[in-house]
Formats: structure tokens, sequence, C-alpha cells
């Protein structure tokens, strides 16, 4: 099913969300990839706040190409999600609602996705062109260090995600790829 | 003996890093557009229909066509009657890809150590292969390599009992296992044979292959074919979403090895399989 959202996004419209669901965001989102949510991490640990608010707020692990003069944004595709694996539950109890990657997570997030409503999407990984055409600003918020890595507000205009892990737990990575399984 | 300027190396190089970042191979369009055709899977064939669309907008918006536009690997094979001028051949390598990553608005996505991971900011070192052959050429391929795919990727140092049955299964637990962490559909380069570092290389070697071309040796061809039909029935699908499509081609690299021995290297690399090759 075609669903169009706003980002942030609620505990009440995440609900919403149901695994395999084609799903278009339109809003302010954040991107933060590995050196980032190390650093968030670390943060924590410290008992320091998070240069960004996690409350209903999605991360899309990425890390864009540099934008040439006069566009928002280079070619910006999702990253491996499951190398965040380690961060994501700390802050997915914080507040964050949804996550855009791409490949399989532990059941530790599965979990965290559980118990806080929130869901993990996936946008097609390798086709970083096209998503592109679909954010409208960019800006660094925080650990503009990190060149590529940094933390980024992105507006974002029919952005296109599918579901994979709805707030209970169903796994389009699962269920999908038995359906076609012929070995 | 022929001289070539190294001046002329570094230029071939910015180019080529830009070139591979924004265009695939024909043998891979034409790969991308017969698998949209034939995939069974509605969300499969539409994340199909997208990749093509996506390599449109690469090319004539001059966005890469993936943001990770990897680490650059290239492979130099060097005529031995070529006779280098004008300063260092590792140098000038280098530079090129500097001024690619740099001037193409690609993404510099290499640390300068392991461990303390912090950014050169210029995507250098590329990792390079030499090899001396016959001739007074120099055939540069560069073949700029994406994370995703490359921590998916494998090494089996499998037992010779073990024997075709055994790198069958080795190469399909790679897969399988990769699944849709190596954005599928995926290119699989294999490497059987030599030893542990040589099997690698072969593998890596073995995905510059075009994917429409078949191993000249009749039983690699056939273990090529039968791993390609059973990748595909994984049911792993585009974008790891389920479907019929998850390999484009299994391109398998043999060399002699040892009576002890038989090494396994399983190189995944995503659709975006990307490769500029010139000689000099």
């Amino acid at each position: 099913m075609d669903q169009y959202i706003n980002a942030p996004l609620s505990r009440e419209d995440a609900a919403k969300l149901k695994s395999g669901d084609y799903v278009y965001i339109t809003g302010t989102i954040y991107t933060a990839r590995d050196a980032a949510h190390k650093r968030m991490y670390e943060a924590l640990q410290n008992n320091q706040s998070l240069p960004i608010n996690m409350e209903n707020n999605i991360i899309y692990y990425m890390g864009p190409s540099p934008a040439r003069e006069g566009r928002p944004i280079g070619s910006a595709g999702p990253t491996t999600a499951s190398r965040m694996d380690k961060y994501a539950p700390e802050l997915l109890d914080l507040g964050l609602r949804g996550m855009i990657g791409k490949g399989k997570r532990t059941e530790a997030v599965r979990d965290a996705i559980v118990r806080n409503g929130a869901v993990y999407f996936a946008a097609v990984g390798g086709a970083g062109a096209l998503l592109s055409k679909s954010i409208l600003s960019s800006e660094v918020v925080a650990y503009d260090d990190l060149g590529t890595e940094a933390i980024r507000k992105l507006e974002v205009k029919d952005f296109p995600v599918i579901v994979v892990i709805d707030k209970d737990g169903n796994n389009l990575y699962e269920t999908a790829v038995k359906a076609y399984e012929q070995e | 003996m022929r001289t070539i300027q190294i001046s002329e190396v570094t230029q071939n190089i910015k180019e080529m890093c830009i070139e591979a970042n924004h265009f695939l191979t024909k043998d891979m369009k034409t790969a991308l557009e017969d698998a949209c055709e034939k995939e069974k899977a509605p969300l499969g064939k539409q994340i199909l229909c997208q990749l093509q669309e996506n390599l449109n907008i690469a090319g004539e918006d001059m966005i890469p066509i993936c943001q990770d536009t990897g680490m650059a690997v290239i492979f130099m094979e060097v005529g031995q009657d070529v006779h280098f001028e004008g300063g260092s051949l590792e140098d000038a390598i280098q530079e090129g890809v500097r001024k690619g990553y740099v001037e193409g608005f690609l993404r510099k996505s290499v640390v300068k150590d392991p461990l303390i991971r912090e950014n050169t900011k210029d995507n250098t070192p590329a990792v390079i292969h030499y090899e001396i052959v016959p001739g007074d050429e120099l055939k540069i391929t560069v073949a700029p390599k994406g994370f995703g795919s490359e921590n998916m990727s494998r090494v089996f140092m499998l037992k010779p009992a073990d024997g075709i049955e055994g790198v069958k299964n080795a190469i399909l637990t790679a897969v399988k296992d990769a699944g849709p962490n190596a954005c599928p559909p995926m290119v699989v380069g294999v490497g059987v044979g030599g030893t542990f570092e040589k099997c690698a290389l072969l593998a890596k070697k073995a995905l510059t292959r075009p994917v429409d071309e078949h191993s000249p040796i009749p039983y690699v061809k056939e273990m090529e074919e039968e791993l390609l039909t059973r990748i595909n029935k994984t049911g792993i699908g585009p974008g790891g979403l389920g479907g019929t499509t998850t390999a484009l081609a299994v391109n398998i690299n043999t060399y002699p090895t040892h009576i002890a021995g038989l090494p396994v290297a399983v190189n995944i690399c995503c659709h975006v399989n990307r490769h500029s090759v010139r000689v000099l």
C-alpha cells in the first residue's frame, strides 16, 4: 500500500505503517552514519546531550557525495544499516521514530523498534542520483569536521522508502524473500 | 621501447574515476534492462526500473550513480617495453585519483589508518595492482569499489576433498549471507585456486569481466551458469526485498593451486559494478 507521511513522525502515524508499504516522506529528516553515531553514543556515555533531538525524528543512514554548484546535495542513497545496530537501540529508547537505510538489523534493534513503536525503512541502495531529486535542502547541523559523515538536516519531498520492519516487528526481508524462494 | 609521460597517466586516471562513477559499461546497462523485463516480483520490477532511471539521471545531471563512489582499485597492465618518463608512476596514479575525486565532486571515503580513521579528504590512496605483460602498451582499469558489497565478500580455504560442490556451496553461502546488505542485484566475482591472496585478486579481477562473457574453460562456464540460476532462486531479489533477480552474473576465474589446498574467494559487487578501461 502507498502511504504519504510527514516527518517528524508521531508514534500514532508510525503505527499506521505496515511492513511492505511503499512510503513517501515529506518534511525534515536528519542524516547520521558510522562516525556520527559513534560520537553520539560517546556523548550519551559521558552524560552529555545529543546535538539533535531524537523525539519523533527520522535518521537517514547516508553520507552524500559533494553537491555541484546550484544543487542542494550530491548523490544521496542509503548505507548499510547493520553498522549502526550497536547504537540504534539507545537512540530508539530516546524517542527516535524512524531509521532509513538498507540491509538486515539485529534482534536487539527489532526489539527496540517494537518497544518504542518505531519503524525501519529501506531506501533503494545504489540509487543515489535518483534519491537526491527528493531532497530540497541540506544543512550541516553537527560534527562538521566529519565531512560526508557530519549530521545534516534535510528537507525532503516525497522521499521514497519501503517499510521493512514495522512496530509489530514484521520484517519484509524475511517475508518477501520466502515468497520467491525456490531453493 | 615506448615512452609514456606520467602526466598522461594522471590525466587518464582522473577522467576514468569520474567516468566510472557516472556511467556504467554497456554490458551492465543491458543486463539491468533485461533483468527489469524478466523480474517477476512487482516491487522488484519497480526497483529495477528505478535503477535505470537512476542511471539516466546520473549521466545527464552528472550526479554519481551511488553516493559511495568507492575506494579506487586500479589494475595497471604494463607492457614490458614501456618506459615511463616525468616522475614516479605511483605518484602519478595517486594524483590522478586525487584530481578525479576532488574535481569530479566524488565522495571522499578513505581513512588514513584503519583504526585511527581520519579521512584523507581526497580519497587517496588507491589500491593498485601492477602486472607486467608483453608488449609496449599500458592497459589501465579503474574500478571504484563500494563497501556495502565489499563488506560481504569472503575467502574460504577449502580442502581438496570439498571439490566442486564445496566451491558452489561457498559461493551460495556468501551470497545468501550478503542478502540485502550488498545492494542486489549483484555481480559475483569468484577466484578459485592460487594462494590465499591470489584467489582474492582473481575474484576482484573477475568483476571487471563483461557480464555477458563467460569463462573460456567449459566446466567453469557451466558452473557460472548453474550458480547464476541457483542464486536467482534464493528469492533475495532486487534490494533484497524479494524477487527473481538476485544476481546479474557470476564470473569465475581459476588458477593452479597447491596439492593440499582449494582456496575460494567471493568478491561481491552491487549492481553499480563500475569500471573504466583504457589502453595507452
